[in-house]
């Protein structure tokens, strides 16, 4: 049995994420965070994150469940934004996303991987518990609704 | 894996290579294995021929032009009606509309009939089995009547909870909307016992067969329902056809749904009469072609037979429950093949159910993944998704063989042990 057409899609550092996921789990002093799903496949991604008084993100956290396109995403994501100043990941866009991937994915699966970015785009914008903030729903990937399946 | 071969109904190596499209490898050199039958078969180089004649010899627009070709046309669309009239034992052919398909049978029900006569507090009674095409039309009727929609039980693997029937159908019930066939459990419904339940309560019964009438004797007045819905995709036809059954009382009694060209007798500024059956329900152009290539489909499945067929498919579910019963960490979503046609779902405890099918793609195995438009039922079984494996007459044992083989591969890459290589941060 081999995967020979998956071992793009599959690579050893996508498993390795998935298997061994950075910062899978709560943040303790959150200050923002936001939840999203893709109801497709039903992968579900939180983001928490702990941004200081200069706007940079000191930790990043993520919980969810899903496909191992999403949760190797989700992890590699939160590795990168650690130490990034809340302007560049605004900036940070789709594309860099996917480049950070690495692996080749066909459309339907860019969305999964795509899933964690667009939740910490929302979450940067979220502040939790009280602290007021612009409510923003974040760039929306183009493409043909995640919402049905028929 | 050993399984115990047995001799099967049918020939499926030979009737396979009536079918263009599954001569092709895909990735390479991988030969297709097409298991996503529940989803839409694919159709017999007759049936492709049927359509590339109509285009070529035979098509005009229907019942409109006084000139050859839609006299051609028109005869053709109409011995299509006669066909599939005999095909599922209706009455007349007034009794038969032509749709877009077993969703649009069922929303033209929900909303000629169902706003005509559903009132606030009135009930349908639906399963928890059901797909969102015959939940969906019901929670619009209820939105704009205020009718109540109930759903009965399932058991945890997967059939109706019957002991609990009475319970739920009241004098309340207007109608009770049902599938065959479910199209994930695989479940065969008691249709017929329903119905007479039903009506005993003075409830109308439509059937959602668009997983039944493809595998397996369809018969309306055996069934004794009301309506019954189904599609032209997945039963070799084209897609964008289906065909809507009603009891021709009711039909009668029914308001137009569209409103257009065909359905009319007149028209004038203040108002239309409605046309006769089936025209009233046919307004606009309707899917000519696709319509006519529905005697070609019906010739090759009837070729075949209704025996053999679901004979067949119930081999291939058993094989493919006693294959894939070994793999660890395997659980199927539906009862045991004797209970079910030719659809076996499953979860894995591990990758998730896109990423099975991902890797079965990369062998050249069609399977489906996801919710399947069911995601009640899932939520009733307490998954988030699944995979199905759907079989047609064209699979062969070894399509179920291959099917559990990349399993147990799948199983055994995501088992392996793996060194971490990245750098922590």
């Amino acid at each position: 049995m081999a995967f020979n057409n998956e071992e793009e899609m599959y690579q050893e550092h996508v498993l390795d994420h998935y298997e061994d996921p950075y910062h899978r789990g709560t943040c303790e002093h959150p200050t923002h965070a936001h939840e999203d799903k893709n109801p497709l496949c039903g992968d579900v991604v939180r983001v928490e994150l702990a941004i200081d008084d200069e706007g940079r993100v000191r930790e990043a956290w993520f919980e969810g469940k899903g496909c191992v396109i999403s949760q190797a995403s989700a992890s590699m994501l939160m590795e990168q934004l650690e130490g990034k100043r809340v302007d560049e990941l605004k900036d940070f866009s789709a594309q860099q996303m996917l480049d950070l991937f690495g692996a080749r994915l066909t459309p339907n699966r860019q969305k999964c991987c795509l899933l964690p970015w667009r939740v910490v785009q929302t979450a940067v914008h979220s502040r939790v518990a009280g602290d007021e903030d612009d409510e923003n729903p974040g760039p929306t990937f183009a493409g043909p609704d995640l919402g049905e399946e028929s | 894996m050993v399984v115990v071969e047995r001799p099967l109904p049918l020939d499926p190596v030979a009737l396979r290579a009536d079918f263009p499209i599954l001569q092709q490898t895909i990735h390479g050199d991988k030969p297709l294995v097409y298991l996503d039958n529940a989803a839409s078969t694919q159709r017999p180089r007759e049936v492709i021929d049927a359509l590339v004649e109509v285009y070529q010899q035979h098509y005009a627009n229907v019942h409109r032009g006084i000139h050859w070709l839609s006299d051609q046309s028109t005869e053709r669309y109409e011995i299509a009606r006669e066909r599939v009239r005999g095909f599922i034992g209706a009455d007349k052919m007034t009794e038969v509309i032509f749709t877009s398909g077993t969703t649009a049978g069922i929303n033209l029900v929900a909303r000629s009939w169902g706003d005509a006569n559903v009132r606030p507090g009135d009930e349908i009674l639906l399963t928890e089995m059901e797909h969102h095409s015959n939940i969906v039309p019901w929670q619009q009727l209820a939105e704009r009547t205020g009718c109540t929609i109930r759903f009965l039980p399932i058991t945890d693997d997967g059939l109706l909870r019957m002991d609990l029937l009475d319970e739920f159908l009241t004098e309340r019930t207007k109608l009770v909307a049902l599938a065959a066939v479910s199209n994930v459990l695989g479940t065969i419904n008691p249709v017929s016992e329903i119905a007479r339940r039903a009506h005993a309560v003075g409830a109308l019964v439509l059937v959602d067969a668009a997983q039944s009438v493809p595998h397996m004797k369809t018969d309306v007045r055996q069934l004794g329902v009301d309506f019954l819905a189904f599609s032209g995709h997945k039963m070799l036809g084209p897609s964008g056809v289906g065909v809507l059954y009603g009891r021709e009382q009711l039909l009668e009694a029914m308001p137009p749904f569209l409103g257009g060209g065909s359905m009319i007798r007149y028209v004038r500024k203040d108002g239309f009469t409605s046309a006769d059956l089936p025209a009233k329900f046919e307004a606009g152009t309707p899917p000519i072609a696709d319509a006519i290539c529905m005697t070609a489909a019906i010739d090759y499945l009837e070729r075949i037979g209704f025996d053999a067929i679901p004979a067949h498919e119930h081999l291939l579910a058993e094989r493919a429950h006693d294959l894939l019963a070994k793999i660890d960490g395997l659980s199927f979503v539906g009862p045991s093949p004797d209970k079910k046609a030719g659809i076996v779902s499953f979860v894995l405890d591990k990758p998730h159910s896109h990423d099975v099918a991902q890797l079965l793609d990369g062998n050249g195995i069609a399977i489906r993944a996801g919710h399947h438009c069911t995601m009640p039922l899932h939520e009733r079984l307490g998954i988030d998704s699944s995979n199905r494996a759907s079989f047609y007459f064209y699979n062969t044992p070894d399509d179920v063989d291959k099917l559990g083989e990349a399993l147990l591969g799948i199983k055994e890459f995501f088992g392996r042990e793996r060194k971490r290589r990245r750098a922590k941060p």
